[in-house]
């Protein structure tokens, strides 16, 4: 039989954006190490609905890291420091008996909070939406074979188009930065040749586009890294950096 | 237009002239070191050095005036940048967790501070070498080498040794040669970054070879007051 | 009332050709002049929004997540087949079509399943345009691996992540269109309700999740991209989100609903912990292509280790039993065996309910660091989860609820019985018949929103006089007062329970009485106890909180009583098609080795129901399915 956690939450709550928000403390009793963090606050609710209170906000989905949806600041880390990891998928085998937990929402002015632990992330959908994609329409499109892509660029590709869009970048860095998210995506066109022709162009936009959303710069500390649930390296930023000033200098 | 809105405005563009202009002042600091080092091969030699400095007047001064544009348009990029990451997060973490954030790279900002102000001082102390504030009671502006045969020249190396033999001065130096390396340890290879010439590759040499490097300058700094403070030119201690 | 499949005569591989020649177009400067409201951003949802705004249509698109990017689709891991023949193995446009109808074990229409597998070519050429990084070989060509239910590799992928990256390529299409103004999005937006004026679906009705704001919205035509309904069994693979409202209240308002019974059962999930799950999380089915799966031959090893059951006292079942296919047997076999062995005592793990995935001999074969290349973050995910580590000792797996065959009807254009509705991906019925083969529904999904809707809207809107209304219309006020009225009702009860008490109730009896094997019995016993389980929950269900503010609970609760209805529905065709066949095994009917046994004479036809109110009894409406290339045999994989 698993064993059992008694563990005590402090919780961001806030009631929506124009409210000031407060930290309060529940206590999370007999949690099954084999559950995930996002099932154990599954059964906090369900305790605070039966006591007549409103439930704790948080955001999930697809429950096995690929969504992006889940956003929670454990302890002070993203998603919770364990490597590689998304909230919904760190278990709570990965914490100890008696333990306090912070709970916080993803903080950055461009990420303001909805409800609780619940934040709008919509800015990262602005900043696709300026030149995150390869302008192709449907149809006439070439065989898909009559293009040979070397698998070391395909791969490094594939690396940087891992990014799930959680926003763990932007939360862990002392900037808000979003860097790595921005980086991680024109890396992933600009890599391939279907992305070339607008590669200086989709730099460009989508740099200005992070700045205006209000997300601060890159201090190459390295904790968007650190926290990022699909380890997207910090390479492709200096990518970036490349590219960007090719459209500055061009 | 492009180019100048791209490069003084976008963060990007920001972190371009900071790595460019941190590059130019790590130039800088690795000159420095190598001239000030000539002070182990005795009086006439750093003294010759310090006199071949000032023989050309528009050198001298093109080279610093290009110094202290590449120090304000270090600082300007960052207290500007530093704003901007501010404003970016306006509530912080109850309970922080800095993970893989050294603490160099979180007190760029401060350790840079802290450098200015003791550059400040450091050119009262010993390019204008304002009598009041090196408390020796000495005016260094008056320090001259007598030669036989030649013009009397500035002395360099009696300056030196009086100045550091000021045990809170040399102590001061030293912590803000501590706080240079610090902030090189992170800069360095930060500045690669920046100017986007990293890559996995070179990522572990780059940010390995950036401490080593730091370590370096602060040895080289750091023996000079030591040295003083050891006895090092006592005989000019007059 | 008849249905009217609407299949195009003429030679099967002519069909669609054809068609798409004598469907109506609209001009495109006329194009502007059509509003269509696409619900879902999922593979279907966002390639269909992407490509009508493409072609000039003026496009609102609503999803309940906070972006576009992350609908279910998303967690699809394997791949996408297409018959592109490009290892030279004999697939063809021919072949991906017959592995199809018989994987669904021939019960989906001919005409559909060929269109499908035409386009499919088409999907790929169109997604690697998009930048979509497929896996690639070292001479720069695309990779290829095989699935289950093919004797060919046709299966494109991107590591595990096959349906993220195909998602994102369509949410790219999808973004550019938004920026291009052509595009309206609404993230965090639920649709409540469908509008019907004049026998016409012309709009919906949504609520804003942050803000609980009930709105209106027009168009000439709706399209429904709402994924499927697993979740009715509490617990699935689906993403907790995943519901079938959009899809059950467009029923409500006359939309036929097709097989609901046909629901997939996928072999390769993490067997389940604890009462406290929320979820269950699948391995891909690739993974069968390197692991063997066994239990112990004697109930008495099933507590020792893996390692200490000598190779002699293990039973690969699926290879025993289905030489020929193996491990690769369809995934309704695959899933049947395995509940067949616990059935028998010889499950694996705690709760006796699971079986090994063995990568043993795959790594004393190709090495750990190959099996780590092809398979590595499952590898991880699965550690994640249970903390063991697969490499050192087998995985163990159990059959989890994962997909959906049944769906809103439609005809051949993807249109349901409303005119002006059109409902695409896992949402309709169409393609995979009673089982779905692997790596189909990400085709189907973006088959149906790039190559098959923007010929037949422009079919629809040429061909009817119905404008679009204003969101004055009674018709609209009547929808708005019946959400309104849902909501204030859930908010009023203020009971004991929680609504997730009440879905894990439902969901435990329907996998119970009408999971993987079902009977009269048991389909009897859950019809009876389902209107009671729906009764209890309007008396004492409790939600807290307001409609006017994000309320998740809220939002749920609507979910679940939507679920307390279908699955009366669910159960009803289930009891109603008295035959085995695919995904729905009804134990009266099996052959003597334990498999599936269809009923052609009589069951050859699709089921689609007609809503006649809550508890009463739906109406069944029959489409024959005519077979004129393939024979009807006896799906064997031995």
């Amino acid at each position: 039989m698993a064993n059992k956690l008694n563990l005590t939450l402090k919780v961001w709550r806030q009631d929506n954006a124009a409210d000031g928000g407060r930290f309060e403390t529940y206590p999370a009793r007999g949690i099954d190490e084999d559950m995930s963090f996002l099932e154990m606050l599954d059964v906090v609710n369900e305790e605070l609905i039966e006591d007549g209170k409103e439930p704790i906000a948080f955001d999930s989905d697809c429950r096995e890291g690929i969504c992006g949806t889940c956003s929670l600041v454990i302890n002070g880390i993203p998603h919770g420091g364990r490597k590689g990891t998304t909230a919904c998928q760190l278990h709570m085998r990965n914490f100890k008996d008696g333990q306090t937990i912070s709970i916080e929402p993803w903080r950055a002015r461009a990420f303001p909070v909805i409800r609780d632990l619940i934040v709008d992330r919509s800015a990262f959908d602005r900043i696709i939406q300026v030149g995150g994609f390869v302008s192709v329409r449907t149809g006439g499109t070439p065989d898909a074979n009559s293009m040979p892509i070397s698998k070391e660029v395909s791969d490094k590709a594939m690396d940087a188009a891992q990014c799930i869009g959680c926003g763990a970048c932007v939360a862990a860095c002392k900037n808000g930065s979003a860097m790595l998210f921005v980086a991680a995506k024109v890396s992933h066109l600009n890599l391939l040749p279907q992305g070339k022709p607008e590669k200086t162009r989709r730099a460009e936009r989508m740099v200005w586009k992070m700045d205006e959303e209000g997300f601060g710069g890159c201090s190459v500390t390295g904790s968007c890294e650190a926290v990022c649930p699909k380890e997207i390296s910090l390479d492709f930023i200096a990518k970036l950096n490349r590219d960007f000033a090719l459209s500055v200098f061009k | 237009m492009k180019l100048i809105t791209g490069i003084f405005q976008s963060t990007l563009g920001r972190k371009y002239i900071m790595a460019v202009s941190g590059a130019a002042l790590v130039f800088f600091v690795v000159g420095h070191l190598m001239g000030n080092l000539q002070i182990f091969l005795g009086r006439e030699v750093i003294n010759a050095y310090g006199e071949f400095l000032h023989s050309v007047p528009e050198l001298l001064w093109g080279a610093r005036i290009g110094l202290l544009a590449m120090v304000g348009l270090h600082i300007w990029s960052a207290v500007s940048l530093s704003n901007d990451n501010k404003a970016a997060r306006p509530i912080a973490y109850e309970n922080w967790n800095p993970t893989a954030a050294s603490y160099a790279s979180r007190t760029m900002l401060m350790s840079g501070l802290i450098i200015a102000t003791f550059i400040i001082y450091h050119l009262l102390h010993y390019t204008l070498q304002v009598p009041g504030i090196n408390f020796t009671g000495q005016d260094f502006g008056t320090f001259e080498e007598l030669r036989a045969g030649h013009d009397p020249r500035h002395d360099v190396y009696r300056m030196m040794v009086v100045g550091f033999s000021q045990p809170l001065v040399a102590l001061f130096y030293i912590c803000a040669i501590g706080l240079l390396c610090l902030h090189l340890s992170h800069g360095v290879s930060a500045a690669f970054q920046s100017l986007g010439l990293k890559s996995k590759t070179w990522a572990p040499i780059l940010d390995k070879g950036a401490k080593v490097f730091a370590i370096v300058v602060f040895v080289g700094y750091a023996s000079i007051p030591t040295a003083v403070l050891l006895g090092l030119g006592k005989e000019v201690m007059k | 009332m008849s249905l009217n499949s609407n299949i195009p005569s003429g030679p099967l591989a002519q069909k669609w050709d054809q068609h798409k020649f004598d469907l109506k177009l609209v001009n495109p400067a006329n194009k502007r002049k059509f509003e269509v409201i696409v619900v879902g951003s999922g593979l279907a949802g966002a390639s269909s929004a992407a490509t009508l705004a493409e072609l000039g249509y003026r496009v609102k698109c609503f999803c309940y997540q906070d972006s576009p990017r992350r609908a279910h689709s998303i967690a699809a891991q394997g791949g996408i087949n297409a018959a592109k023949n490009y290892q030279n193995d004999g697939d063809s446009v021919y072949r991906l079509f017959y592995d199809t109808i018989k994987g669904g074990d021939f019960r989906s229409r001919e005409a559909n399943v060929y269109r499908l597998a035409q386009v499919s070519v088409n999907i790929i050429d169109q997604c690697v345009a998009q930048g979509v990084p497929f896996a690639r070989e070292y001479g720069g060509l695309l990779d290829n691996r095989s699935f289950g239910g093919a004797q060919v590799s046709r299966t494109f992928y991107a590591r595990g992540q096959t349906g993220q990256q195909l998602l994102l390529g369509a949410y790219s299409a999808l973004s550019r269109q938004i920026g291009l103004g052509t595009v309206q999005m609404y993230p965090r937006t639920e649709m409540l309700d469908l509008v019907i004026v004049d026998g016409h679906a012309k709009g919906i009705i949504t609520r804003d999740l942050t803000n609980g704001k009930i709105e209106r919205h027009a168009a000439d035509a709706v399209i429904l991209a709402t994924g499927g309904y697993g979740n009715v069994f509490f617990l699935s693979t689906n993403a907790v989100g995943c519901n079938v409202t959009a899809s059950y209240r467009a029923h409500k308002r006359g939309a036929f609903f097709a097989n609901p019974c046909y629901t997939q059962i996928h072999p390769t999930c993490i067997p389940v912990s604890g009462d406290h799950q929320s979820k269950l999380t699948l391995m891909s089915e690739s993974l069968r292509n390197d692991g063997r799966v066994w239990v112990p031959k004697k109930k008495e090893d099933c507590r020792k280790r893996a390692a200490d059951i000598a190779e002699a006292d293990r039973d690969y079942y699926l290879e025993r039993k289905y030489p020929s296919f193996g491990n690769l047997a369809p995934r309704d076999i695959s899933s049947r065996a395995a509940k067949e062995v616990c059935d028998e005592g010889r499950g694996v793990g705690p709760s006796g309910l699971g079986v090994y995935l063995d990568f043993g001999d795959a790594i004393k074969r190709l090495g750990e660091n190959k099996i780590r290349e092809r398979y590595g973050n499952l590898f991880d995910m699965y550690e994640c989860i249970t903390g063991e580590n697969a490499y050192r000792q087998p995985m163990r797996i159990f059959p989890a609820v994962h997909y959906t065959m049944g769906g809103l009807w439609v005809d051949y254009h993807l249109m349901s019985n409303l005119p002006g509705l059109f409902v695409l991906g896992e949402a309709n019925f169409s393609d995979h018949g009673a089982n779905r083969l692997g790596a189909s529904a990400l085709m189907q999904g973006l088959a149906d929103g790039y190559f098959v809707i923007p010929y037949t809207i422009a079919n629809y809107f040429a061909t009817s006089k119905q404008k679009c209304p204003s969101t004055d219309h009674p018709s609209f006020k009547q929808a708005e007062e019946n959400v309104t009225g849902i909501a204030s009702r859930l908010l009023g009860i203020k009971g004991k329970r929680t609504v997730r008490s009440f879905h894990r109730e439902l969901g435990k009896l329907v996998w119970e009485k009408c999971g993987m094997a079902r009977s009269k019995e048991s389909l009897e016993a859950a019809l009876k106890r389902i209107p009671e389980l729906r009764e209890e929950f309007w008396q004492n269900v409790n939600v807290p909180g307001s409609g006017q503010s994000l309320n998740q609970s809220l939002e749920y609760a609507g979910r679940v009583a939507d679920f307390m209805e279908f699955a009366e529905l669910l159960c009803t065709d289930a009891l109603n098609r008295d035959e085995s066949c695919g995904g729905h095994f009804r134990v009266e009917h099996q052959t003597e080795d334990g498999e599936a046994l269809r009923h052609d004479d009589k069951f050859a036809h699709v089921s689609a129901w007609e809503f006649k109110g809550v508890g009463n009894k739906p109406e069944l409406h029959k489409e024959e399915l005519v077979y004129e290339n393939v024979h009807m045999s006896t799906r064997s994989y031995k």
